[in-house]
């Protein structure tokens, strides 16, 4: 169980997030959903403690998150990274297993081992000789989900895992988050996206700076609630195809 | 100043080669010139990857307080030299991360105001120190002491990338996913900045902190055109320093000139064959380039033709 109790972030003294409360199960798939710049990764980083709290606590299995990171993937947005950097997909899914190596020892054959079968998952073991720069960018956001694999943790938190990916690759990811959770991991995605698409979420987190709902996607994408997070009321079109797709049909 | 030993059997290549060798101070030189030539890549490959070339640059002249203090002071100008630099680089990372300012422009501050401080404190402490050869190198000063000190650097420093390599290339590739996984990441970064200092003043007397930033990254950034790994680049950098290195001092020999400038063309020198012929990339020599030369070709003959 992942909970979060009154959690306050500021980001150079504008408030970002403000007073977050939540609980996640285990072995569940949680969308993030909001506005731009309503926080969600910040949201993230801060579970992760990358970035500092002002007041609130984040606990996973009772115990701070932070002190368990080996329990905790992260997969940071795609423009965080510089793809132009000289390393091949092999090397960076091996990033995985560097806490597990220890300092001064390189990773085990046990390691290799796990990297290889996660290259597998995301189907990228014919590519893990060719540098990351020249992948299209779903193949990107794979080679981050096979390191998020690799690492074994139980909680995974990806940040806007979806961008650049094709209708393809989506498909694929989504296999692979419900593998991940019938394997008893929780999942939390920070995504853009709207419609049918949200309906693969088991819950969604909705925020803008703060928690406007958690629920079953088709409890927290209500007229109200969308205009709670979005600022205005949904566009009639949009807003008929968001949910339509999502829940009628 | 220079005697010439004549030998008919040698040809003339190998004595044009040998005749430095004979004296003591190129002997010591070049032996320090390869050892730089080898570290400044394999160190300037983290800052490459960063996009943090310059700051190589604007380590280089840090120093220059920290030099002029503990002259005066009578210590080892080295250590001198070590705390300016990792001071610098401790207070660009503190003014980028409580300021809005960015990098770029903090360290055009930190590397301008450091050096002028630098300066100024050599004319008032009425130091003895040789500004112009801390610039731009002075192969005419290395003692053997200078070698074996230098040395040293170079094997602590290389064996600690060694010892620290996937932990650095986490921590350079992505930051915060190395900080998520719980990797100590400030003290990488002081590290990493000792390790560049070490580096700067290890190749101070070969090629000055003027332009030591140019055995940084020069052939970093050649190699980085060439291979697609982190490790093949650190060690074709390497080589192609040492070469370089070389290379410059023979020249710096025979033309009296700094030996700093020399070598830091030479390297440049090899960038613009690979910007020019890298195999995969190279201006000349990518497949497209080739192509387009090719239908140019066949169109002028066709205007002759015509004609």
């Amino acid at each position: 169980m992942l909970l979060v109790h009154h959690l306050y972030v500021n980001y150079r003294s504008v408030k970002a997030l403000e007073d977050i409360t939540f609980k996640l199960p285990e072995g569940i798939l949680v969308g993030l959903l909001g506005p731009n710049g309503a926080g969600k990764s910040t949201l993230i980083k801060a579970l992760l403690g990358l970035i500092p709290k002002q007041a609130g606590e984040v606990l996973y299995r009772d115990a701070p998150l932070q002190q368990q990171r080996k329990q905790v993937a992260y997969v940071p947005q795609r423009s965080q990274i510089d793809w132009d950097y000289p390393a091949t997909v092999w090397n960076v899914v091996m990033l995985a297993r560097t806490t597990h190596a220890g300092w001064f020892r390189s990773p085990s054959r046990q390691s290799a081992e796990i990297v290889k079968e996660s290259l597998r998952r995301v189907d990228l073991f014919d590519l893990r000789d060719r540098p990351i720069g020249s992948l299209s960018g779903g193949q990107q956001q794979r080679v981050f989900l096979a390191r998020a694999i690799a690492q074994q943790a139980n909680l995974l938190l990806l940040d806007e895992p979806l961008a650049a990916v094709d209708k393809k690759t989506e498909a694929l990811i989504f296999q692979i988050y419900d593998e991940l959770k019938a394997e008893g991991k929780t999942l939390l995605i920070s995504c853009h996206e709207w419609g049918g698409i949200l309906n693969h979420y088991d819950q969604l987190l909705l925020i803008n700076q703060r928690l406007v709902a958690q629920g079953v996607p088709k409890e927290v994408m209500t007229p109200t609630n969308i205009e709670l997070a979005y600022g205005i009321p949904p566009q009639p079109r949009h807003f008929h195809d968001a949910l339509e797709t999502t829940f009628f049909c | 100043m220079r005697s010439k030993p004549h030998s008919s059997v040698k040809p003339l290549m190998l004595e044009w080669l040998l005749e430095p060798l004979s004296f003591e101070f190129m002997r010591n030189a070049l032996m320090v010139g390869i050892l730089a030539g080898i570290l400044c890549p394999v160190v300037g490959t983290y800052l490459l990857v960063q996009r943090m070339a310059l700051l190589g640059d604007v380590m280089a002249h840090s120093v220059l307080p920290g030099l002029a203090i503990a002259f005066f002071l009578e210590i080892n100008i080295l250590i001198g030299a070590f705390v300016s630099g990792i001071i610098s680089a401790f207070l660009i990372a503190w003014i980028r991360s409580q300021t809005r300012i960015k990098v770029d422009a903090a360290m055009a501050l930190i590397f301008s105001s450091f050096f002028a401080l630098g300066v100024l404190l050599i004319t008032l402490l009425r130091n003895k120190l040789d500004l112009d050869s801390f610039l731009f190198g002075d192969i005419l000063g290395v003692t053997q002491a200078d070698v074996t000190r230098t040395a040293m650097i170079t094997l602590v420093v290389l064996a600690l990338v060694r010892l620290f390599y996937k932990e650095l290339f986490f921590y350079t590739f992505d930051r915060l996913g190395a900080q998520a996984i719980g990797l100590p990441i400030n003290s990488i970064y002081l590290g990493l900045m000792a390790g560049v200092t070490l580096t700067i003043i290890a190749s101070m007397q070969t090629v000055g902190v003027a332009l030591v930033v140019a055995l940084l990254v020069g052939p970093a950034t050649t190699a980085y055109l060439l291979v697609k790994e982190l490790h093949q680049m650190m060690g074709l950098g390497a080589l192609l320093g040492a070469v370089s290195s070389v290379i410059g001092m023979y020249i710096s020999y025979y033309l009296n000139v700094p030996s700093g400038p020399c070598i830091v063309l030479i390297s440049c020198g090899f960038f613009v064959l690979a910007v020019l012929f890298s195999p995969s990339e190279g201006l000349l020599t990518q497949p497209e380039a080739v192509n387009r030369a090719a239908s140019i070709l066949s169109r002028l003959k066709q205007t002759e033709r015509s004609k």
